[in-house]
């Protein structure tokens, strides 16, 4: 089971910053548990906050957060189609879906085609409902026990994420179209937020991702019948 | 809004609960929709990775908090320098991960952040 494995390990530390976040903008420690169980995905969780402390009403809070997660449909679809069989009912996806975050979703598109097709479903559904589990009992035992990192220590933690995206799914890249939009959403994301910081994720997304997949159709895979082309890395 | 106890989890709910599943369950409606291996789950595939990567490098090009004052040369010349050693040895993840963390903290201890 992947639970004690580099990306949780990560994560984990992610959710002890998190604990010492709340703390510090005066969310208790029910609301701070009560978060991580129903949002679940970090950078969701960080935003509601930020507009909660700034004042904003529920109309405000609710566009913040929920234009913060629009990448969570892709995410889910581009997983959808490796993890169900013909029989498995949409109700178990749906709920199913609710333990999808980043590392959630890298750790699936590395893992999945690596499991029995019948015994994905489960397999998810245990690593997934644990690794929420898990960082829920971390921020219910750190908050207030962990004011604060040294400045250091911190920094150090913030990046482990980013550093751990980018080469684990650029590892698990099983499709050209994956390195292609990985090296354009690289460059678009903060090019955007220096144009149009607004809807810089979505411009870099759904712009970029169409570029990168218009390029690696017509270029990478020009002569090619898809499929059987590119091996593991 | 109501000062019971519960006000706040409400709040959550609606505004952070719903606002995050919303997406998801479309999500769901979406890829049930696809079939494994059509142009339509590549071009999904490709938003998807898009949207993460993006979210990624504005992680090391703009940092909230502890990184927000170190300088912007480190943190991309250590991520650029750790996705080189990552390549280099093979793509293995612990090298993409170790090499730039080790770039970062030699950095910020010399610079005296």
């Amino acid at each position: 089971m992947g639970i004690f494995s580099l990306p949780s390990l990560i994560l984990m530390t992610s959710f002890v910053g998190f604990s010492a976040f709340a703390l510090e903008s005066g969310v208790t420690r029910g609301e701070a548990v009560f978060m991580t169980l129903t949002i679940w995905a970090l950078p969701a969780k960080m935003i509601l906050i930020g507009s909660m402390v700034s004042g904003a009403g529920m109309a405000a809070c609710f566009l913040a957060v929920t234009l913060s997660s629009i990448r969570m449909m892709p995410m889910v679809a581009s997983i959808v189609p490796d993890m169900r069989t013909a029989k498995t009912p949409t109700w178990l996806l749906l709920f199913l879906s609710h333990f999808v975050a980043i590392t959630a979703w890298v750790y699936a598109t590395q893992n999945l085609t690596k499991v029995p097709r019948e015994a994905r479903v489960a397999w998810f559904a245990g690593f997934g409902i644990t690794l929420t589990l898990i960082n829920t009992a971390i921020v219910a035992i750190c908050y207030g026990v962990v004011a604060a990192f040294p400045p250091l220590v911190a920094g150090v933690l913030f990046f482990l994420t980013p550093v751990y995206f980018i080469s684990s799914i650029w590892a698990s890249a099983r499709h050209s179209v994956v390195k292609v939009a990985f090296i354009i959403g690289v460059i678009g994301g903060p090019l955007f937020a220096l144009i149009e910081p607004e809807f810089d994720i979505l411009y870099a997304g759904i712009g970029g991702g169409t570029l990168a997949y218009l390029i690696d159709r017509f270029w990478f895979r020009r002569k090619i019948v898809p499929s059987s082309t590119e091996g593991e890395p | 809004m109501t000062d019971a106890w519960w006000a706040p989890y409400l709040f959550i709910a609606l505004a952070g609960w719903i606002a995050t599943d919303i997406w998801r369950w479309l999500g769901v409606v979406a890829g049930n929709k696809l079939k494994e291996e059509s142009e339509a789950l590549h071009w999904v595939r490709a938003v998807a990775t898009a949207l993460v990567m993006a979210v990624t490098a504005k992680l090391i090009v703009f940092p909230t908090g502890a990184l927000s004052h170190s300088p912007m040369e480190l943190r991309i010349g250590a991520a650029v320098i750790g996705f080189i050693a990552f390549l280099a040895t093979g793509q293995r993840v612990i090298v993409g991960v170790i090499v730039p963390i080790a770039v970062l903290a030699s950095g910020l201890l010399i610079l005296g952040l």
